[in-house]
């Protein structure tokens, strides 16, 4: 309240500051219940409207976006109007309180259900019992679900699989990026390399899955190929192969759906690695230099060495990416072939089988792999001295 | 000295000769779907998409006709100098002087035509795959024998609206609930403070699929499942963690005496966050808009999950696996659907290339 309008407030009688009490109280409530009536509407239209497909687009686009922003303005209204003390100690909530709140409902909570299911057989703890009741159920299965996961066979064959893509899929990513990094560093088109590179960061996985099926593409042969690789096979005097072919060589055919991550993945560990290179400083590079280091040399001693913390966080992240690698699998071959993934087996045991108790131990398994970095970061942020 | 010099050409050349055929590598396979995507349905099926690019071909000068010639096709035939039989001749036989005599059709009422070998590229473009993978209505198709066919729409525009409704307000509302947390995280006093942000911490690396059972049986109870909110909801609590550390660790940066100034002049906190952070905060929010939109634009799983079971809100992502997965030979299809798919990420990605590298040297690592 500035100074003017608690002089105003002070010059008004007893009956004028009732009705301004009671405008407030109005606006105070009156405005919130028409906010929520409006967005109210907004999601009636949405969910039951059969308008055209571009109105319902705008609708949403304004609804969905708009609805979040009036919903902050009201709560910091209401607040606004209350004493200064209460006022200080809620406004913080207002501001973080629906983070927070989103977090755990989607995350940090679903963690201890997930986990809770996964005790339970198929359909998961019985409905409408207290969690005593649940553990004393016959649904109650304890750690088997566990047991299941680490001993059979489409399983091991998913751990199998996702240790090929961690291993190949990160290292072959790593190198790549560091790779056209360096070369790129020396090269006069390195703004036109880099983006060249980097450009698949923007293609779906769905989208690149097709790119890779066009490319492995099988005509018959003596027909003219359309698919590029067993267009070079025939005029290498190969025979042609179909794409079961080329992924009936398990377990190498994961291969071929690795090479598609890496391609998308080279140009992120690039461009990070591209920043770290530019950060050496250039004495460092200068002295070796003088010292009669050949250019190899001054790669793997000098510029390796350096950057070596950005290297193993950009190898995490693809480490973590390619733990939980999905579309590229599910739209290629759908798992079939012999290249079940852990996600794959997820999804398929969660909502196909609708086994949602097996499903679940598997996310947790994903979970724990993902456990060390989650105590690294926290570590980190331990010793930011800042907060 | 004139070594050297000869030394660093060697040199310049190994490195740019390595980058291109490394460029190369990674273009290929996209120009190759879009150079297809514009090619004729029949021109796809029955040769690569390099043709475009000159090759050397026998292409007919002139025609002979077998009847007026005189030929026998069950015997030995000599045309023009050159004799064979009529196998030979519809594998074609090269003359010395550099020309091939090939005989077109059947025995009955075949011909015979003089070709040369020169050099050519296919070059027939056009709109149809677009045109058929966007309308909704179905498409009428004459085959080279002249019998038509008709080959249902695939609404591509349908999807890419629904993909619209879904990536604008999943990337905005966790921006902006991300940077009120983060404004309050970095310049507001509060009981919980750092142990909230330590939840965010820990939950930057958490997969999401131990999110999607319990999730879909809240929404079930909520009946929201199949609905945008649905789908807005997950993005949101998908991207949260990751945009509120991001925007707090760019927020909490602004100098602090430009906020004091304000609050001086009797600024409440809102006003401070409305008229001076966020607009002083637009690199770090762009560089995580462009992050967020590119991810659920492209995102498959989350989709499936959320809006699977109501077709009316296909996304282009789940729109084209259905046709990768039903009609997966065709081409002229798929390539126009994926480029339909890939053209705004693509312009997204282009335009604001400059801080989404920003974005990714900050630190995104997606849980």
């Amino acid at each position: 309240m500035t100074t003017l309008e608690i002089e105003q407030l002070e010059s008004q009688s007893l009956g004028a500051r009732i009705i301004s009490f009671i405008g407030r109280v109005i606006v105070a409530t009156g405005i919130p219940m028409i906010a929520f009536f409006v967005l109210y509407q907004g999601f009636l239209f949405l969910r039951d409207s059969h308008a055209p497909r571009g109105v319902i687009t705008l609708v949403a686009i304004v609804w969905g976006v708009g609805g979040v922003a009036i919903l902050y303005w009201v709560f910091n209204n209401i607040v606004e109007k209350l004493h200064g003390l209460w006022r200080a100690r809620i406004l913080p909530f207002v501001f973080v309180g629906p983070a927070i709140a989103i977090l755990s409902w989607y995350l940090a909570i679903p963690t201890l259900r997930t986990f809770w299911i996964s005790l339970f057989d198929r359909d998961g703890p019985p409905h409408g019992l207290n969690i005593l009741q649940q553990l004393a159920s016959d649904a109650f299965v304890g750690l088997d679900n566990y047991r299941a996961v680490f001993t059979q066979d489409l399983m091991l064959q998913a751990f199998r699989n996702n240790l090929m893509w961690i291993v190949i899929g990160s290292t072959a990513s790593v190198i790549f990026g560091l790779l056209i990094a360096a070369l790129a560093d020396r090269s006069r088109f390195e703004n036109t390399a880099k983006s060249l590179i980097f450009l698949p960061m923007a293609i779906s996985f769905v989208g690149a899955s097709i790119i890779w099926n066009f490319i492995y593409e099988y005509r018959p042969e003596g027909q003219p190929q359309i698919g590029l690789l067993n267009s070079i096979v025939v005029s290498l005097g190969g025979i042609p192969q179909t794409w079961p072919q080329w992924v009936a060589i398990s377990p190498w055919n994961n291969l071929f759906l690795i090479v598609i991550v890496v391609w998308l993945q080279a140009g992120f560990s690039m461009v990070l690695f591209s920043g770290a290179l530019k950060g050496i400083p250039e004495e460092l590079l200068e002295a070796s230099r003088i010292d009669g280091a050949t250019e190899i040399q001054t790669f793997f001693l000098i510029m390796i060495p350096y950057i070596r913390g950005t290297i193993i966080s950009v190898w995490t992240t693809i480490v973590i990416f390619t733990l939980k690698i999905f579309d590229v699998v599910w739209v290629m071959t759908g798992g079939q072939f012999g290249t079940h993934v852990i996600a794959t087996q997820f999804y398929r045991q969660s909502f196909t089988n609708l086994n949602s108790g097996f499903g679940s131990a598997i996310a947790i398994v994903l979970l724990l792999a993902v456990f060390p970095v989650m105590i690294y970061n926290l570590r980190q942020f331990r010793e930011q001295e800042a907060f | 000295m004139k070594s050297g010099k000869r030394q660093k050409q060697v040199a310049s050349l190994v490195v740019n000769g390595t980058l291109l055929l490394l460029v190369l590598i990674w273009t290929v396979p996209t120009l190759g779907i879009f150079v297809s995507s514009f090619r004729n349905r029949n021109d796809i099926s029955s040769s690569g998409w390099w043709k475009i690019f000159p090759y050397r071909d026998w292409l007919p000068v002139r025609e002979i006709d077998t009847k007026a010639a005189g030929l026998d096709p069950n015997g030995v035939m000599e045309v023009e100098g050159t004799s064979g039989t009529f196998e030979e001749f519809r594998a074609g036989i090269e003359t010395p002087d550099g020309k091939r005599l090939t005989w077109i059709g059947n025995k009955r009422l075949g011909k015979i035509e003089v070709q040369e070998l020169v050099w050519t590229a296919t070059w027939n473009f056009t709109m149809d795959n677009y045109e058929q993978v966007l309308g909704g209505q179905d498409f009428t198709f004459t085959k080279p024998d002249g019998s038509e066919y008709i080959v249902p729409g695939d609404n591509m525009t349908g999807a890419f609206l629904n993909s619209l409704s879904v990536a604008v307000p999943s990337t905005v509302i966790p921006i902006l609930i991300a940077a009120f947390a983060a404004y309050a995280f970095a310049w507001m006093k509060f009981p919980g403070r750092r142990e909230m942000f330590i939840l965010i911490v820990a939950l930057l690396v958490v997969p999401l699929q131990i999110a999607l059972v319990p999730i879909l049986r809240d929404y079930k109870a909520l009946n929201l499942n199949g609905t945008f909110l649905a789908i807005w909801l997950a993005h949101t609590g998908f991207g949260l963690a990751l945009a509120t550390y991001l925007l707090y660790n760019y927020i909490s940066s602004l100098p602090r005496d430009i906020l004091e100034s304000a609050f001086i002049d009797g600024a409440s906190h809102f006003t401070v966050f409305t008229r001076l952070i966020l607009p002083l905060s637009v690199p770090a929010l762009a560089s995580f808009a462009i992050f967020q939109f590119l991810w659920v634009w492209n995102d498959y799983l989350v989709a499936l999950i959320f809006l699977g079971g109501n077709p009316e809100f296909e996304l282009v992502t789940q729109r084209m696996a259905a046709i990768a997965g039903a009609r997966g030979q065709d081409w002229h299809l798929l390539t126009a659907g994926a480029f339909v798919s890939m053209i705004l990420p693509l312009l997204v990605f282009f335009s604001l290339q400059r801080y989404f590298v920003r974005g990714l040297l900050a630190g995104s690592v997606k849980g």
